[in-house]
């Protein structure tokens, strides 16, 4: 399984493997949003960590196709579904390595984002943290949705509508831990949901996932 | 352990294509599936190799040994042909990407990428796969597509190697590989009653329904 996670790793860095993807698209929204809005600092740094966690999201959802589409489309998936690794392993890796590559950029430039959007100071640990515990929630739920449209030409669409409610928890305390922190409140609260969620879908959906995979490739 | 297959009835798109098949694959031993197009020779092979359930009947093998070569051969195309071997054999857990290279004539390609292959040496890295998986029964689904007569060859010895070390090899092919020893399966007489009559539109014929 490590094999697999370095091997979807060296594909992401080669070209055409789309790494930077998601992360250029949240670095536009970040950077698109103050010159939308204006330059007043109060409006901005009221709606940064809504916008940046919307940019996260949206980010994430960009490259969710390519999890299993690319796989599928050359056979290795197939070939992957009879090696003698477990298909909830595979698609567990593959969760990992989405989040390597696309959740683990934004949240490491998200301080530099934040600067942009007028953050206040008290909010950028937070942003870091919350980031950090969210994203993996995201790759793991988009995994899913994309195990569930594997095979469908053109299934980004009916993927991104799959996967955008099941997104919205995840936003919402992710968002609410930045604002409360950048208020000065007490952000156990969405904190412990933040980590509940991610710890929730980590441990059931790659189950889901390699079912439908399996459903799929029949 | 031999491959037995009793009694197996496989579905494709939901439409049982195939009835009755039993046969049985020894050590050693290789069997060639013939019949027409849209027969079900695919949907057979992935049966076998586990990729879908069975409608009806039963295959019965020793666990973990089948190696699956499809029409597709899961290269990776940025990946060079010794990084797409030691992928498969890091998730097999041998150690033959040389020795596969070298019997499959693709040392001299090791550090070319795969997308500037051309099909026929795609093909052979994609057949080279199933060196380095270890496996005994190797499922072949038309493997000699694209290959050249001199590769065809030898692909034909290195099934026969495989078959004198114990393995086997079911496979679907129209081209002859030059296995005597094999024995060969029509699947004509196995075809389901009347598939077109559980409706049109199936995947292997979409014009059932027109043309009957």
């Amino acid at each position: 399984m490590i094999a697999l996670l370095l091997r979807d790793l060296r594909l992401a860095l080669r070209a055409g493997g789309g790494f930077g993807l998601g992360l250029a698209f949240f670095l536009l929204v970040a950077v698109l949003v103050p010159l939308g809005v204006g330059p007043e600092p109060a409006t901005l740094a009221r709606i940064a960590p809504g916008i940046l966690w919307v940019g996260a999201l949206l980010a994430c959802l960009l490259s969710l196709d390519r999890i299993f589409a690319l796989d599928h489309e050359d056979g290795s998936l197939d070939l992957l579904a009879t090696a003698p690794i477990p298909l909830e392993g595979v698609v567990a890796v593959k969760a990992a390595a989405h989040w390597i590559v696309t959740g683990l950029p934004l949240t490491l430039v998200s301080p530099l984002l934040g600067l942009l959007m007028n953050l206040p100071p008290d909010g950028y640990p937070l942003l870091l943290a919350s980031l950090a515990i969210g994203t993996p929630a995201l790759s793991v739920i988009g995994t899913f949705g994309a195990a569930l449209t594997v095979g469908l030409k053109r299934g980004g669409l009916l993927l991104s509508l799959l996967v955008l409610p099941l997104y919205v928890p995840t936003l919402v305390f992710g968002a609410e831990a930045v604002r409360r922190g950048a208020a000065g409140m007490d952000v156990a609260t969405p904190f412990l949901l933040l980590g509940g969620i991610t710890a929730g879908v980590a441990a059931l959906l790659p189950f889901a996932s390699a079912a439908a995979v399996r459903i799929n490739l029949r | 352990m031999d491959l037995t297959v009793t009694d197996l009835a496989c579905a494709r798109g939901g439409v049982t294509v195939l009835e009755r098949v039993n046969f049985r694959l020894a050590a050693g031993a290789a069997l060639i599936l013939r019949g027409p197009n849209g027969i079900g020779k695919t949907t057979l092979l992935r049966t076998v190799a586990g990729l879908q359930p069975a409608v009806a009947g039963d295959v019965s093998m020793a666990p973990e040994s089948v190696a699956y070569a499809a029409h597709a051969d899961g290269l990776k195309a940025t990946l060079t042909v010794a990084e797409n071997l030691a992928f498969w054999a890091a998730i097999y857990g041998t150690d033959e990407v040389s020795r596969a290279m070298e019997r499959m004539n693709l040392a001299a390609l090791a550090d070319r990428q795969a997308q500037n292959l051309s099909a026929g040496q795609k093909r052979r890295l994609g057949l080279a796969r199933l060196l380095v998986t270890g496996r005994p029964l190797w499922v072949l689904d038309e493997p000699t597509v694209s290959l050249d007569v001199a590769s065809v060859a030898l692909f034909g010895t290195v099934v026969r190697e495989h078959l004198a070390s114990g393995g086997s090899a079911l496979m679907a092919t129209h081209i002859d590989l030059g296995l005597a020893e094999a024995e060969v399966l029509d699947l004509t007489p196995c075809r389901a009653r009347s598939p077109a009559s559980a409706g049109p539109g199936t995947d292997d014929d979409p014009f059932a329904g027109v043309t009957a």
